[in-house]
């Protein structure tokens, strides 16, 4: 019982503490920074999400930015053409105040995950039943898809996409809180997973699938299971985008970001969870403060394929490996260090 | 009836270019069980420099201002393709050299050379245009110093290279090439759609009943038939051939047996690309689609389905599956849900995965632990 309650004011104590540099941040930080600090989020917070999928269960999944189009479609779709069908019957999902906000906004984060979830089911279940490359050309094949699609459906505006979705934050008040939630609850949700049985069979399916499979693993449940939960994170962060940036297009969705988000996981090392946080705040900022660099936004993506390349050539775990960045390996490379210098002294 | 027959036709055509392509996945899968990613950037390859050597290049009559002039464009037109095949072979070998045998064999110091030319690559694009053969020229003397400096940086990667790598770093690596070519691409060429001109004369005969036949679909269908003839003849009558098929069965004792393996898939990759290349010259310049530098994705996924329909690995099975895809394609294109004719190769290739994954002429090979 104690341990419940103290589990619950921690919860309660992260998410006040979060709203309230979310409110901290909208006042005090210039709207550049502050939009690019929730892109960095939203950026990692997909990061993370493939990184259950690629880095901890060990398969390869290249259409990221199709999941992610599906949730804010969906998303948008809710708050801009069925919540006003709802909203005349029920008057709590009128927009505008801090309840009828978050109401909408749950609502259409769930619906977005829901649907980004059952797109995974599809994409995912014929492929996972077999060996792994199946997966990265239909999840490429299918991210394309989606775009072409999308293109062509009138009701969401065919090319010119959605404009003017509401943002649902309170006038942008509480979009860190939102983010930075939704990037903490999947980082928790990685970290303990791994830490218990059923994510030890997720971590057995990487390290050998025929051995995990004779050992009893299911492995094609877990594969599966895996996938639908990355696929709905990325559903989630979708809503957020377009809640935020009130507007999107399938050009948004394109390629180059389902390219980013697998180089964040590839070059950091696939299975460490801060370090897929810290590729994509890195790969998020690093355009963005390479700007005097004029056309940096052209090369990014031959740089960043050129990249995994030689990551698969030289050290094909990533930079990080399957290891964690805390606050023991900076103390571990302080030492390092040290031993370095005083051998080097000698 | 007629619009069935017709949206045959052009499902044939479509379906002869895909059995192309999908001949080139499944003979580097034939060897390597490599998904060769960049395949599809292999044949944008082949449309481009069809584009070049059409509106640049070579010297090309206008038909419209000189209709005499067509048996000279004719005879250009064989000369491209050509060049379409060769440029692309070359492009499937050096792919296979500088990105999918380090992972193999281990990076070597020479290869530093190779990715110096495409760290140069975005330096030489700010001089100007790369139709200027001083840019070129630069482009290599620029990437030669940048293959220098690198060499110390390379020696120090081989010497702490991996050498057994699984078949997921395989594939990462073929995914990082098809975007290094098409966001390359993209660079070199910039992102506006190209269209080919009509550089032969086109006819359009009408068959009884109604069904409209051009000369373009006609000479794609015979092209591709040739080619896949030759292709049928060296891999069941060369030395190579025969070389080729005992890697597919087993690459250790083909290396036993004394094949030079290296060589062998080499000359694969060569011949996937040219067939790649091929198929890339005949879309720009008989159906006049518009060529972007990322336009070889869909094509290169659609004939990967083409080839797991067939069987990976079996070359009768990929012109089988080109053809049903292509038919596939044109039906749904003519049909009212026109809009999803891009999606029908991901649900056939969802509906194989679940009913027959081995393909419908592959076997099925249990896996060995």
């Amino acid at each position: 019982m104690l341990w419940l309650l103290s589990r619950a004011l921690g919860a309660a104590a992260v998410l006040f503490g979060l709203g309230a540099l979310s409110v901290w941040l909208t006042h005090n930080v210039e709207t550049y920074y502050y939009l690019v600090l929730i892109q960095c989020g939203i950026a990692a917070t997909l990061a993370v999400s493939l990184n259950l999928i690629n880095g901890i269960t060990g398969q390869f999944s290249i259409g990221h930015a199709g999941f992610y189009a599906v949730g804010a479609y969906v998303g948008a779709a809710w708050t801009m053409l069925w919540r006003p069908i709802f909203a005349k019957e029920l008057p709590w999902l009128e927009i505008g105040s801090l309840p009828g906000d978050v109401a909408n906004l749950i609502i259409a984060l769930a619906l977005g995950s829901l649907a980004a979830a059952i797109t995974g089911l599809i994409v995912g279940t014929p492929s996972l039943r077999l060996r792994g490359d199946y997966l990265a050309i239909l999840t490429l094949g299918f991210g394309e898809v989606i775009r072409v699609t999308l293109l062509n459906i009138d009701a969401v505006g065919g090319a010119r996409g959605l404009a003017g979705i509401p943002t649902l934050a309170s006038t942008g008040d509480l979009a860190a809180f939102w983010v930075f939630g939704l990037l903490i609850a999947v980082s928790l949700l990685t970290r303990n997973l791994m830490q218990s049985t059923r994510g030890l069979t997720w971590l057995a399916v990487r390290e050998d699938e025929v051995a995990s499979d004779a050992m009893g693993v299911d492995t094609t449940r877990v594969k599966v299971t895996a996938f639908v939960v990355g696929s709905t994170f990325a559903g989630a962060s979708g809503v957020l985008y377009a809640h935020f940036f009130t507007g999107i297009s399938p050009d948004i969705f394109g390629m180059d970001v389902s390219i980013m988000i697998t180089t964040m996981v590839v070059l950091a090392g696939t299975g460490s969870v801060t370090g897929a946080i810290i590729a994509g705040f890195a790969l998020t900022a690093m355009p963005e403060a390479l700007r005097f660099l004029k056309d940096f936004k052209e090369y990014r993506m031959v740089v960043f394929s050129l990249a995994l390349i030689i990551m698969m050539l030289t050290r094909p775990q990533g930079i990080l490996g399957h290891a964690e960045v805390g606050f023991g390996s900076f103390v571990r490379l302080y030492q390092r260090l040290r031993l370095g210098v005083r051998r080097s002294a000698r | 009836m007629q619009s069935f027959l017709q949206q045959a036709v052009f499902g044939i055509q479509l379906g002869s270019l895909y059995a192309l392509i999908a001949i080139g996945y499944t003979l580097v899968y034939g060897v390597l069980r490599l998904i060769n990613f960049a395949h599809g950037d292999v044949f944008m390859v082949g449309a481009f420099v069809c584009y070049y050597a059409c509106t640049r290049w070579l010297p090309f009559r206008d038909l419209s201002a000189d209709p005499a002039g067509a048996t000279t464009n004719i005879a250009l037109a064989v000369v491209v393709l050509i060049m379409a095949m060769a440029v692309c072979a070359l492009l499937g070998v050096l792919i296979e050299r500088f990105a999918y045998r380090p992972l193999r064999n281990g990076l070597r110091i020479a290869d530093a050379h190779f990715w110096g030319l495409v760290a140069a690559l975005p330096v030489a694009v700010r001089l100007g245009p790369f139709s200027h053969p001083g840019v070129l020229l630069a482009w290599l003397v620029i990437g030669v110093a940048f293959g220098y400096a690198l060499r110390p940086v390379v020696a120090w990667i081989a010497r702490r290279s991996v050498r057994a790598t699984s078949r997921l770093n395989a594939l990462i690596t073929a995914i990082g090439v098809s975007f290094v070519l098409e966001y390359g691409g993209l660079l070199v060429v910039g992102a506006d759609p190209n269209f080919v001109p009509t550089i032969v004369p086109e006819r359009v005969y009408v068959l009884p009943g109604g069904v409209r036949v051009g000369t373009p679909q006609l000479a794609i269908l015979a092209i591709s038939l040739v080619l896949m003839l030759v292709l049928r003849y060296i891999v069941t009558y060369t030395r190579r051939g025969k070389a080729m098929r005992a890697i597919a069965h087993d690459i250790e004792a083909a290396k036993l047996m004394g094949i030079d393996t290296d060589r062998v898939i080499s000359f694969t990759f060569a011949l996937g690309g040219a067939l790649a290349g091929a198929g890339g010259a005949l879309v720009a310049a008989l159906t006049h689609v518009k060529i972007t530098p990322l336009f070889g994705l869909l094509p290169g996924i659609k004939a990967f389905v083409a080839a797991v329909l067939g069987g990976p690995g079996s070359i009768p099975g990929a012109v089988l599956g080109g053809l049903l895809m292509g038919l596939a394609e044109a039906f749904v294109a003519g049909s009212k849900a026109s809009a999803f004719r891009d999606a029908i190769a991901f649900c056939i290739l969802i509906v194989l995965l679940l009913v027959r994954p081995s393909g419908l002429l592959g076997r099925h090979v249990a896996e060995k632990v």
